[in-house]
C-alpha cells in the first residue's frame, strides 16, 4: 500500500516537471519574459509604495 | 545534540546570507539610488526579492506573475507559472527556509531575546489564519490584477501595491532615502506600506515568520508542492521513538511524525537535526539521500 502511494506521488512529481517545462517553453515562445523584463528594469512605483 | 542543531542552524543562516548577497549583488545601486537594468532581470529568483531593490539582479516571481496576468497582451502567465512549478516540484518550501531574503530577515528578528512568555508559539486561531495566504494569493495576486484594469486592459500589482512589506523594505526605503525626486512624491500609500512593514517587523520578534505563515502568496504556491516535491522529508518509523522532540523544535508548528511534508514545513532542517535517533532524513523521489540500506519501510 505504502509502495503504491510512493509510486503515485513520484508519478505526480514527474508529471509536474513535464508541465513546468511545457509552461516555461510556452512562456518563452510567447515572449512573456519581455513583460517581466520591462516591469523589472523600471522602478515599480506600486511595489515601493509611491504609485 | 544541541551543538549539532546550532551548527546546522548557523550553516543555514550563512547560506541564506550568501544567497541574499548573490541575488542583490548590484551594490552600486545602493550608492546611486538606481536599480539594475541588465538582461538577467527577465529571470525570476525563487524567493521574495523585490525587483525594485537597488541591489536586485533578477525579478521577483510574485511581481512578475502579477505583471504578466495584468498585462493586456497575455492574461495567463505561462512563463512565471512554469518557473514556479519547476522550482516547487524540485524543492517545495525549501525555498522559504533557505533561499528567501525576507525569510532570513524574519529569522533574525525572531532571535531578538525577549522574556519567554512574550514569545508566542501558537495562539487561538493560528491554524485557521494560515489559510489567509491562500486567500491573498487568489484575490490580490490573481483576481484583482486580472479583472480590475484600466482603459487599455492593464491591471495593477495589487499585492505589491497594498500589502507587500518586502518592496517597502528592499525598494521603498532605500530608494526614497537616496533619490530626491522619489522623496518628493511620497504620500499616504507610502505611509500605509511603512505601517505594514513596522507591524511585520514587530510581530516577527514575537512570532516566528508571521509573514511566511499568514501572508506570503509565494509560500502559499510552494506549499502546494511540498507533498510531491523531489526533495522531501521521510521519517523512518522503525527508528522513531515518538519522543516528540521534532514537533517541539518546529517553529512553524509542524509535527513531522504526523506529516513529514506538511504544507507549512519550510525544510529548515531543525527537526532532522534534533532527532535523537536520526529518524528524519532528506530524500529525493522517496529514496534516501544517504548511502545506506533502504529496505526498511518508512513513513511518508
Amino acid at each position: 500500500m505504502k509502495q503504491k502511494k510512493i509510486f503515485h506521488s513520484n508519478w505526480i512529481t514527474v508529471l509536474l516537471l513535464v508541465i513546468g517545462v511545457i509552461f516555461l517553453g510556452l512562456g518563452i515562445w510567447r515572449e512573456e519574459y519581455a513583460v517581466v523584463m520591462s516591469k523589472a528594469i523600471n522602478i515599480c512605483l506600486e511595489c515601493i509604495g509611491i504609485g | 545534540m544541541d551543538n549539532q542543531v546550532k551548527k546546522s542552524e548557523r550553516f543555514r543562516h550563512i547560506f541564506q546570507v550568501l544567497w541574499a548577497v548573490i541575488t542583490n549583488s548590484y551594490l552600486i545601486g545602493f550608492v546611486r539610488g538606481k536599480i539594475y537594468q541588465g538582461k538577467i532581470k527577465n529571470i525570476c529568483v525563487p524567493g521574495m526579492n523585490c525587483y525594485s531593490c537597488p541591489g536586485a539582479v533578477a525579478a521577483c516571481p510574485i511581481g512578475a506573475l502579477q505583471a504578466t496576468i495584468g498585462s493586456y497582451e497575455y492574461k495567463f502567465a505561462f512563463y512565471v507559472a512554469g518557473f514556479m512549478i519547476l522550482v516547487g516540484t524540485f524543492m517545495g518550501r525549501f525555498v522559504c527556509g533557505w533561499l528567501c531574503p525576507f525569510g532570513l530577515i524574519q529569522d533574525l528578528l525572531n532571535k531578538i531575546p525577549l522574556p519567554s512568555k512574550l514569545k508566542i508559539r501558537t495562539f487561538k486561531g493560528d491554524r485557521q489564519l494560515r489559510w489567509l495566504k491562500y486567500g491573498i494569493l487568489l484575490v490580490f495576486v490573481i483576481l484583482l490584477p486580472l479583472y480590475i484594469t484600466d482603459m487599455i486592459g492593464q491591471g495593477y500589482p495589487w499585492f505589491c501595491k497594498l500589502i507587500c512589506p518586502v518592496g517597502t523594505l528592499e525598494g521603498g526605503i532605500p530608494l526614497v532615502l537616496l533619490n530626491d525626486a522619489m522623496r518628493a512624491t511620497v504620500g499616504w500609500l507610502y505611509a500605509w506600506k511603512n505601517v505594514i512593514l513596522i507591524v511585520t517587523i514587530l510581530v516577527s520578534i514575537l512570532i516566528y515568520r508571521p509573514f511566511c505563515k499568514y501572508i506570503c502568496p509565494l509560500g502559499a504556491i510552494y506549499s502546494l508542492f511540498n507533498p510531491v516535491s523531489i526533495l522531501r522529508y521521510r521519517v523512518d518509523s522503525e527508528k522513531c521513538v515518538n519522543c516528540g522532540a521534532c514537533a517541539k523544535a518546529c517553529k512553524m508548528g509542524c509535527d513531522p511524525i504526523k506529516n513529514a511534508n506538511s504544507l507549512e514545513c519550510i525544510r529548515c532542517g531543525k527537526c532532522k537535526n534534533i532527532c535523537p535517533t536520526h529518524a528524519i532524513e532528506y530524500c529525493a523521489f522517496s529514496k534516501s539521500m544517504k548511502k545506506k540500506d533502504n529496505s526498511r519501510v518508512s513513513q511518508e
